[in-house]
């Protein structure tokens, strides 16, 4: 797509808005909805995957120290990654301005 | 050559459906609309039309149906009345919105409560905003014309909308008439294929009816608003192509002895057939009075509606709907706003009757002419005035 969904014109969209190309959600910045974000204390990771398994936006990826992390573009900030971590390395941190 | 013959008017609407060669009809039968479906149901069980017959179990569904029907590039066709349209009333907007060209004949019935089978327009009211094209029909003729016109408009590639064709239940669902029916090869030569640009395919995936947040939401709405209204330009080539072919007319705003008349009264259905008796006399006892019909509803014919009124210098509108609390008639009430900017317009006087199946005659409408012309005269402390109640 040449340009993305949030910078269409009313004229450029498809018909009825059909979708004719896939993963057009991926444009969706659903990390805009955070309040809290995860932040990391990677010296207790175990890295055993239980928070990208869990995390309900599929947002986790392991970085270039295999350190599982979320990426911020689509991170909620919904805790749940930090709830279910069995060795406590996330804390939930309050977003600022 | 067209045979004339005399026959249902709900009947002549299935076999006109049939030689516009339906894929998919999915209904709910309802009085008055029942004669309808079940003609067509019968047409398809009988291997007249070849056509999926979906029975579904409610408006609701009815619509839904015939939206998947249409997007997968199926000629669509549902017909429905009171009750019936306003279960079906979320998905209406989804039919509109998604572009998908499906025809409905809606046989207008009054809403309940009191429970009425009756005809009058507040069904077709309450669906004024969905976005569908809209257009109201006088005789079995009209119905039977326009539900041909209405896949052709429908399915236009510049267009690609859904509409509804409006028909008086009873009045004209119910009647036998004499009824001008095309032969095939007419229509298949007025009718090309339907041709959605963007069907459900396997083969090409599309998504329909997507998530649209606030970044795109207001650009949807604008295109879909510029498209329903640039229809006028498709819906007045159709209806001169169709003039063209079947040698009849049709008009936004159609007139009957209204040039330069001082004094208008303004319908819509199948009222002005009995309004043109009555203006008939009317003239023949002297009076300046002639009749205006609103033929399309949706997009507003803003421009033949000023034209058709700029010498009056009283319309008469009557509504057969109440907005309740609000301002007049909803047709009144639009009419009021299409004129208000104008340099000259004339004094306009709203009446609501023919409420439920109650009759109006000749008689009447000369009665309502002779008080709108007293009130815009006098003047009136009510916003609109009921015809025909017991005091
Ligand atoms: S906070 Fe929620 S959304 Fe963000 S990474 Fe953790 S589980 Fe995923
Ligand atoms: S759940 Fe905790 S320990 Fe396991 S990979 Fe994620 S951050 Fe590391």
């Amino acid at each position: 797509m040449a340009k993305r969904e949030n910078e269409l014109t009313w004229r450029e969209l498809e018909i009825g808005v059909i979708a004719t190309e896939p993963g057009n959600a991926s444009q969706y910045r659903t990390g805009d909805w955070r309040s809290q974000k995860p932040v990391y204390l990677f010296e207790r990771c175990i890295k055993c995957g239980m928070c990208q398994l869990f995390c309900p936006e599929g947002c986790v990826q392991q970085n270039a120290e295999g350190y599982f992390e979320a990426d911020l573009y689509y991170c909620k900030g919904c805790g749940i990654c930090a709830r279910e971590c069995p060795t406590m390395v996330i804390t939930m941190e309050e977003e600022k301005e | 050559m067209a045979q004339r013959v005399g026959m249902e008017v709900s009947v002549a609407i299935g076999e006109m459906v049939r030689m516009a060669d339906a894929d998919v009809i999915a209904a709910y039968p309802i009085t008055p609309q029942t004669h309808i479906v079940e003609h067509l149901a019968e047409l398809v069980a009988d291997g007249e039309l070849d056509a999926e017959y979906i029975p579904v179990e409610s408006e609701h569904s009815a619509m839904s149906a015939c939206l998947g029907a249409a997007a997968a590039g199926a000629r669509t066709f549902t017909a429905t009345a009171g009750q019936g349209l306003e279960l079906m009333h979320e998905v209406l907007y989804v039919a509109s919105s998604m572009r998908l060209p499906v025809v409905m004949t809606v046989a207008n019935r009054a809403l309940s409560a009191p429970l009425s089978v009756w005809s009058d327009h507040s069904d077709a009211m309450a669906c004024r905003d969905t976005g569908w094209i809209q257009i109201f029909t006088e005789n079995g003729q009209e119905v039977v014309d326009n539900v041909l016109c209405a896949f052709r408009i429908a399915e236009d590639a510049e267009v690609l909308l859904p509409v509804m064709v409006h028909l008086d239940g009873f009045h004209l669902s119910h009647v036998i008439e004499p009824i001008l029916l095309p032969e095939q090869g007419e229509v298949s030569a007025f009718l090309p294929p339907n041709k959605y640009p963007l069907p459900l395919n396997p083969e090409k995936p599309v998504a329909m009816g997507d998530f649209g947040p606030p970044f795109i939401y207001t650009e949807a709405k604008w295109a879909q608003e510029v498209n329903l209204k640039k229809s006028k330009e498709t819906i007045l080539n159709v209806w001169r192509q169709f003039g063209d072919s079947f040698r009849r007319h049709y008009q936004p705003v159609e007139h009957y002895r209204s040039d330069d008349a001082k004094v208008l009264l303004l319908t819509m259905g199948s009222f002005s057939e009995t309004a043109m008796t009555a203006i008939d006399s009317m003239r023949s006892d002297g009076k300046d009075v002639g009749l205006i019909r609103l033929r399309l509803w949706r997009p507003f014919p803003f421009e033949e509606l000023r034209q058709a009124v700029k010498n009056a210098e009283v319309l008469i509108v009557l509504d057969r709907a109440l907005s309740f609390g609000g301002p007049a008639g909803p047709v009144a009430s639009e009419i009021k706003a299409a004129l208000y900017n104008q340099q000259t317009r004339p004094k306009i006087v709203s009446f609501v009757g023919g409420l439920g199946g109650r009759d109006i005659t000749a008689k009447g409408f000369t009665e309502i002419v002779n008080r709108g012309i007293e009130v815009a005269q006098k003047g009136s402390k009510d916003e609109f005035e009921i015809f025909g109640v017991r005091e």
